[in-house]
């Protein structure tokens, strides 16, 4: 391991081999019935060690955490065959736990293994208090009085890092932000002071800022308890934040095993190696002006294959008229309180918001939840209502269009959406969906013409035209986003916006998508309103970016500028929280705490507008 | 929560002004009492039918009538029943003990039966318990009310002499009708606890729960029912409201001497204030039990004492 690097961390080592592990899985098998969803896993964990178990959905990494704790049986699958061996003093001999009653196991379970979920906003039982949840776990396995539980409660509170630890124990779980009820359910999880700490993708639901606070946290409190920890997650920077070792899985099997230096150096697995190749990795464009489309790097189920070649995307025309312009777009919604309909908070999503997008070009909205950048993007597919502020589409505002123009411009403008699951109608074949746009703007007549249409859009995305007479059900979310895509190019539009339209695939499927976008935009000269959280994929595809904050943008620029030199203290903050997938590039997140504000007001009490400055060509940061 | 009572006890006003209006208006429309009261006595005058108008207030404009009712209504005194002229206040206090009694048992029984039974069927979803559960209470389902009410008579009454076949003396008089209809509301509550509970341990928090290491029966009864009780409560409540207006069948059949019986024999004689007075009785219970309901709210989910 070379030295040069710096370090803020401890050694990346395992601890010494010499201990025996102090968890063993021996050949565990686990299935639904008859279908195995782990097969045949073995690996250990050492005391103090941060075991990662990295793998894309339906690798069985999730099944492998809850038979860990004992809890498959819950969700009707059984463990077939295999070892889960635990040692609960270093000297002592093992105990299997897929052997153990449930009266035995419940000794264990939540006292000397414990788990976080992913979920932070369902996690905690919302008719009983912050308090009642964490006493009730202390009582149960500590000898606690109620007095000397709740004092341990705050501690447990301070701990993880809550302010106002008196009152939060009172307040109930609706009460409490995502990021918040995460930490309650670390302070749950520690509550017994655990042996072994299993995070299930503690922080894949919340914003980076948060998730950065959160591992920070893990980290601290195991290094200050001596906890082993098994770190569930589909995140590859993640791993190589927190990880000391760490386990791929892919189908259920395990295809490689490491030390997560060693592994991010040298994969093995074929498909260790495509998958780190399709992890976005922020600072990969450095230096470069431009997006450039990289060639894929696909596992093809046995070895890895490159297509493509790279190519930059010098697609934008800025000579001609922009795709949309928006000019102080304000968007706000009243909350209704009070008997009477009276209004008296007002969610101030947008505000006052100008950029304009040329055709050819990709630009970015990058914020945290409550940012206002899916409004934005709803405003100006005219799915809502702005409070005021102009959109013009190529040069024309909507204000002065009739209502055949503005009925004309949901075919120029198209919209793909996070969730490919929930945006085909099951009931319909795909060729259906697809066609559906045809035929409601009138763009083609006759079947068999626009049967072929259909067909040419698949093949375009990637799929086979046979495709066309199947439902939605029986194509993976990475095929369905594809068929999202063919569906929004079907009316030949000049601007496409994606709403969050790659965080819930999978990275390999992730890379994909992008490619395809980018060659499409390369061939059909498209513009897109890239709506992301995820800041590295915003540096592979976009042109220019927008920073909001609360509604306002905050820095706006070309890509190369605003992610190389990043001016606003927001920019800063939001990019040095991003988990970067190195290890030997740990940081410390020095600029991070607190959590993130609310755009809720109070009727009245109007926020400040920054105005933009520009700071360089193109390059506008808020003054202050 | 103060402020939101407040407006619940007036929407609750507004409530019970309407129907007692509706009420009134509606059994002017049935028909005039007057000549009701004078069948049966030979030969009969305009002149008579006047003076009998006049004599119990039915000469007077309705807008009048039923500011007079309203009146009563707040004084206690809702007037004097056509027949014999008891006083409709008399009639209805000695019926609603019985009537009350009855549904509540009926409740009781019918929640303490099927919450049990509801969670057993949830957690052992698709095994032979939750067969069994479902078949029973699809059967339970099945019957009229009446038909069980019958059976129930010629088994324990009849046959073994156990029970008393009619009327209300005494303790044991309850077991019959309350079983009647407890057993039908136990069919439909049990399906409706079985799905809320599904509903519920699928939850994170469930999950999160056991991964704490709390027995079998704490995650059931104390995280996953109060969840539960939620849309339980709501329902419940509906089914009192129902309960009272249903009692009608079951009360005829045990001779039960309620407010069903009391409305019934009212209904016959078109005896204006007993029918007027029980209807706004039986309303006002209804109103009253939905405001108990809301508050109930309160108590159990959080989210809603907040606003």
């Amino acid at each position: 391991m070379s030295s040069q690097f710096p370090r803020a961390e401890a050694p990346l080592q395992a601890p010494s081999s010499a201990q025996p592990p102090l968890l063993s899985v021996e050949s565990l098998d686990i299935a639904f019935g008859s279908n195995r969803v782990v097969k045949n896993l073995s690996f250990d964990l050492h005391a103090g060690q941060t075991l990662a178990i990295v793998g894309e959905s339906g690798s069985g990494k999730s099944m492998t955490s809850l038979a860990i704790m004992g809890l498959v049986q819950y969700l009707n699958a059984t463990i077939g065959s295999g070892r889960i061996l635990y040692r609960r003093q270093a000297d002592a001999a093992p105990i299997d736990l897929t052997q153990l009653s449930d009266k035995a196991m419940r000794k264990i379970r939540g006292k000397e293994i414990s788990m976080i979920f992913q979920e932070p906003m369902t996690s905690l039982n919302p008719v009983y208090t912050i308090g009642d949840q964490l006493t009730e776990v202390l009582q149960l396995h500590g000898d606690y009085s109620r007095a000397s539980a709740r004092d341990e409660a705050l501690r447990l509170l301070r701990l993880v890092r809550l302010a106002d630890a008196e009152s939060l124990i009172k307040r109930y779980p609706h009460q409490l932000s995502g990021g918040m009820r995460q930490r309650v359910m670390i302070a749950m999880a520690l509550a017994c002071k655990p042996k072994v700490l299993v995070a299930d993708e503690p922080t894949t639901a919340l914003d980076v800022t948060i998730q950065a606070q959160i591992l920070a946290i893990i980290r601290d409190l195991q290094k200050e308890l001596g906890m082993a920890v098994i770190f569930i997650t589909h995140d590859m920077g993640v791993v190589a934040e927190i990880a000391d070792h760490v386990v791929v899985m892919r189908n259920g099997e395990k295809v490689e095993e490491a030390e997560v230096g060693h592994l991010f150096a040298n994969p093995e697995a074929p498909y260790t190696q495509a998958l780190l190749a399709a992890v976005p990795t922020l600072g990969s464009m450095q230096g470069q002006t431009l997006p450039r489309a990289e060639p894929l790097v696909v596992f093809d189920g046995e070895k890895v294959v490159t297509q493509g070649e790279a190519t930059v995307q010098d697609t934008v025309r800025v000579q001609e008229t922009p795709v949309v312009s928006v000019s102080n777009l304000v968007t706000r919604f009243d909350i209704h309180k009070g008997f009477f309909g009276g209004v008296s908070h007002r969610v101030h999503a947008v505000e006052n918001v100008s950029f304009d997008i040329f055709p050819g070009e990709t630009l970015a909205l990058v914020g945290e939840s409550g940012s206002g950048k899916s409004t934005i993007g709803r405003t100006i597919q005219q799915l809502q209502a702005s409070t005021s502020g102009e959109i013009s589409f190529s040069g024309k505002p909507i204000s002065r269009m009739s209502r055949v123009e503005k009925q004309a411009l949901r075919q120029q403008v198209q919209y793909i959406f996070q969730d490919p699951f929930a945006s085909l109608d099951p009931r319909k074949t795909v060729g259906f969906s697809i066609a559906e746009p045809i035929h409601t703007h009138g763009l083609m007549t006759g079947s068999k013409r626009i049967q072929q249409r259909v067909d040419e859009l698949l093949e375009r995305v990637g799929l086979r035209p046979e495709h066309a007479r199947r439902y939605p059900h029986e194509f993976s979310g990475g095929q369905r986003q594809r068929i999202c895509i063919a569906r929004a190019l079907a009316s030949k539009p000049k601007l496409i916006i994606a709403d969050e339209a790659l965080s819930a695939l999978d990275v390999s499927i992730q890379a994909q998508i992008i490619h395809l976008m980018m060659q499409l935009q390369r061939e059909e000269g498209l513009a897109y309103l890239f709506i992301s959280h995820d800041m590295a994929v915003v540096e592979k595809m976009s042109h220019r970016v927008a920073v909001l904050h609360l509604g306002q943008i905050v820095e706006m620029g070309p890509r190369a500028l605003v992610f190389d030199s990043p001016r606003h203290a927001y920019t800063q903050k939001l990019l040095s929280a991003v988990p970067v997938a190195d290890p030997h590039h740990r940081r410390q997140h020095l600029l991070l705490e607190g959590d993130i504000p609310s755009p809720v007001r109070k009727v009245g009490d109007e926020p400040t507008v920054h105005p933009l400055d520009e700071v360089a060509p193109g390059h506008f940061v808020a003054t202050t | 929560m103060a402020k939101f009572l407040f407006y619940r006890v007036l929407q609750a006003l507004f409530v019970l002004v309407a129907v007692t209006l509706i009420v009134s208006f509606a059994i002017r429309l049935t028909g005039d009492p007057a000549v009701m009261l004078a069948q049966g006595a030979g030969s009969i005058t305009e002149a008579d039918l006047e003076r009998i108008r006049e004599a119990l207030g039915l000469n007077q404009p309705f807008i009048v009538q039923y500011l007079e009712f309203l009146k009563g209504l707040f004084t206690g005194d809702l007037g004097r029943s056509f027949m014999g002229g008891t006083s409709v206040s008399d009639l209805i206090s000695r019926a609603l003990p019985a009537t009350l009694g009855l549904a509540l048992a009926s409740l009781v029984i019918s929640i303490v039966v099927s919450i049990p039974l509801g969670i057993k069927a949830a957690v052992s979803r698709g095994k032979w318990p939750d067969q069994l559960i479902r078949i029973v209470s699809l059967v339970g389902l099945s019957f009229p009310n009446f038909w069980l009410a019958i059976m129930l008579v010629l088994l324990f009454s009849i046959t073994f002499n156990l029970l008393p076949p009619s009327g209300l003396e005494g303790w044991q008089s309850f077991i019959m009708p309350a079983a009647t209809m407890g057993i039908i509301l136990t069919a439909t509550n049990v399906r409706l606890v079985r799905t809320t509970m599904l509903e519920t341990l699928r939850s994170q928090y469930i999950m999160v729960a056991r991964a704490k290491g709390l027995s079998n029966s704490v995650v059931l009864y104390k995280h996953a029912l109060r969840n539960c009780s939620i849309p339980l409560i709501t329902y419940f409540g509906l089914q009192f409201g129902g309960l009272l207006g249903g009692i009608v069948v079951v009360e005829r059949v045990f001779n039960w001497p309620g407010l069903g019986t009391l409305a019934f024999d009212a209904v016959a004689a078109r005896d204006y204030p007993v029918l007027q007075g029980v209807i706004t009785v039986l309303s006002l219970m209804i109103i009253s039990i939905n405001l108990l309901v809301d508050i109930a709210y309160g108590f159990v989910d959080p989210r809603v004492r907040k606003s």
